[in-house]
């Protein structure tokens, strides 16, 4: 079963980090992504831009609007995700516990319902 | 340049597995993929499990928080992605308004992350 | 500031009618609306330097664009690891290999219709598309924008910095929209520019003077829009609507400051000039029978400015335009203005009945409180009138229209005392 392991946290947490800190973080996430990758269970890793780059588009009636902003303006806001294939629920906690954005934010973990990756096939 | 596409929608109001629309939809979504794939734009999309299915984790002082539910309460929950290569914003919005939740809910358009 | 060398009037002049179009082939060249900036201004000092000792050049403009590129071509080589960049690599190598085939050739391709679009994408905040129009197109200052706004500097430049880096980092195109998303793109370019208008015509607070500019600077840029746009009539239409509402500008106000109605205003007053322009614009939009919004609002302008006194107007035709201005944008607001005009046209009775649906609606909206008390006083009923004045007085929200209504209550008061 594919897992999405969505991060949510609070806008402008990457951007105040040192450079040495965001290094620091990265190698974590290099660390998770290697360690994954052996394990056969890696599927996906996406980091976003800040939400202040975000936009929302909508279509009614045929007509599309384009609107400044992400789609709901919250204090922690999605920063990024990664697909994991995990046998159980469990596996998953296990790999949410080390994505290091978990410290200060959030980890929301859905099952996949279907999927079109390519990057799932591997 | 790769572009996410986030798409919120309000579970109640999407078309329910059984239903005549349901089928529509979906073969929307399946023609809407097929273009994105023949265009050569997409990279990855997944579609998620109702947002019941959620589990939220923290980690405080070492200390893990697993917590029953998505990690904020909305109306409008996300429901899935496409991960897509576009040549310029203007493309993405092109290709946002054409995903069926486009006209249920919003999609979310934000830029990936490039490394340099 | 007295202007003594000529070198520096033509450096003036060159800034005021060529800035939008020197930025808007600057970042054609780099694609960085941050360093297309800083190289015009460091061009703008070279001249500084250069004009008044060594005379002006036969284009100024064509100078300018010539001396910002190499300074381009300067910084990006300065940049200590560009060549790790491969997109900044190609811009360098482009500049390079176009400085080879560079002449003083005034004329040099218009890229502004491409700025002007980017910078109203919808993508941006409006309070952004609005500042980034005015800083780029327009050339004002941050300092003259942020005047002219009533705010802050440090928040105007934010929000200008924080436009120019969602522009880059989302990777908003440069470029005029495809005819799939044209009509959304046109009305959201048409809507900044009439926010701009708006925002130096319904003048609220601040002084006068740097309000004017805005309406000057909106007339500008809706020039500029219908040369470049020659077969939209909307642009045409815009361009008519802000030229007859401003030939009014001066008549709409007492020796006090007070506001006055079409009714009480001195058409004597009235730029003709202004009239002049803006119905020839309105009749070359009408000539493309592709009527919209600001055309038909410009068409109803244009009845008052034909009308010699409040009471020539041709009540009829207004009526029949709004009519026709509700078919394309039906909002209880084009109602009220209609229900004003019906008024006038059938007899303020009549006028109330049609005020009557739209209670639930608006009213919480000041204007349609003004608009009854002015109807229930021309049908004499004073009591009424006074309450209705007193619920518009309550929702105003400006000095200027509150003393306006206040005098009218006080007529109203006075009317129904003597009788």
């Amino acid at each position: 079963m594919h897992y999405a392991l969505l991060i949510y946290q609070a806008e402008g947490l990457w951007e105040a980090l040192s450079a040495a800190e965001q290094e620091a973080l990265l190698g974590k996430h290099g660390a998770l992504q290697e360690h994954t990758k052996q394990q056969g269970t890696f599927g996906a890793a996406v980091k976003l831009t800040p939400s202040a780059t975000a936009i929302t588009v909508n279509k009614e009636g045929g007509k599309v609007t384009v609107t400044d902003g992400p789609f709901s303006e919250t204090k922690e806001v999605l920063a990024g995700f990664y697909v994991f294939q995990c046998d159980t629920l469990e596996q998953a906690i296990d790999y949410a516990e080390r994505i290091p954005h978990i410290q200060a934010g959030k980890v929301e973990i859905r099952p996949i319902a279907f999927s079109d990756s390519r990057a799932l096939l591997v | 340049m790769q572009y996410m596409l986030l798409i919120y929608t309000d579970d109640t109001t999407e078309p329910a597995p059984g239903t005549a629309e349901f089928g529509t939809y979906m073969q929307r979504y399946m023609e809407f993929t097929q273009e994105v794939k023949d265009k050569g734009l997409f990279v990855a999309g997944d579609a998620l499990e109702k947002v019941n299915t959620a589990t939220t984790v923290r980690v405080r002082k070492n200390e893990v928080d697993t917590t029953d539910g998505p990690f904020a309460e909305t109306k409008e929950v996300l429901g899935g992605y496409y991960l897509l290569d576009c040549k310029d914003l203007d493309q993405a919005i092109e290709y946002a308004a054409k995903i069926p939740a486009a006209e249920l809910g919003s999609i979310e358009i934000r830029p990936v992350m490039v490394f340099d | 500031m007295v202007i003594v060398d000529p070198a520096q009037a033509v450096i003036a002049q060159t800034v005021k009618h060529e800035w939008g179009r020197l930025y808007a082939s600057l970042v054609k060249y780099l694609n960085d609306f941050d360093l297309a900036e800083e190289v015009l201004q460091e061009a703008l000092v070279a001249a500084l330097e250069h004009w008044p000792g060594e005379g002006v050049p036969a284009s100024p403009r064509a100078w300018l664009l010539q001396t910002a590129r190499r300074k381009a071509i300067d910084r990006i080589r300065r940049r200590r690891n560009f060549a790790a960049k491969a997109a900044e690599l190609e811009v360098l190598l482009e500049l390079e290999r176009q400085e080879g085939e560079m002449t003083t050739d005034d004329t040099f391709p218009d890229e502004r219709l491409k700025l002007v679009f980017t910078c109203c994408h919808p993508a941006l905040g409006e309070q952004a598309r609005v500042a980034l129009t005015l800083r780029t197109l327009g050339g004002l200052t941050t300092t003259e924008i942020a005047r002219a706004f009533l705010l802050p500097e440090t928040t105007l430049a934010q929000r200008l910095v924080r436009a120019k880096r969602k522009i880059k980092a989302a990777n908003i195109p440069y470029k005029v929209p495809d005819p799939d998303q044209w009509q959304e793109r046109l009305s959201s370019v048409l809507a900044v520019i009439y926010l701009i208008f708006n925002e130096g015509y319904t003048a609220t607070q601040g002084g006068s003077l740097t309000r004017e500019e805005l309406c000057g600077e909106a007339i500008r840029l809706g020039q500029l829009l219908t040369r470049l746009l020659q077969g939209e009539p909307e642009a045409a239409g815009l361009l008519a609507l802000m030229l007859l509402h401003d030939s009014r500008r001066e008549a709409r106000v007492d020796g006090h400051g007070g506001y006055l109605t079409l009714e009480q205003q001195d058409r004597d007053r009235w730029d003709r000039g202004r009239i002049r322009a803006g119905i020839t614009y309105l009749d070359t939009a009408l000539s493309l029978r592709r009527p919209g919004p600001y055309q038909i609002q410009a068409a109803i302008s244009a009845v008052h400015a034909r009308a010699a006194a409040f009471a020539d107007t041709d009540w009829h035709e207004i009526t029949l335009l709004y009519d026709k201005l509700y078919e394309l944008q039906p909002s209880p607001v084009i109602k009220l203005n209609a229900a004003v005009a019906h008024s006038f046209h059938r007899g303020a009775a009549a006028g109330l009945r049609a005020l009557e649906q739209l209670q639930t609606e608006l009213h919480r909206y000041q204007p349609y409180h003004a608009a009854r008390a002015d109807m229930l006083k021309r049908v004499g009923a004073t009591e009424a009138a006074i309450e209705a004045y007193k619920s518009a007085i309550q929702l105003s929200s400006n000095q200027v229209e509150r003393d306006y209504l206040e005098r009218q209550l006080r007529k109203a008061a006075g009317r129904g005392g003597q009788s």
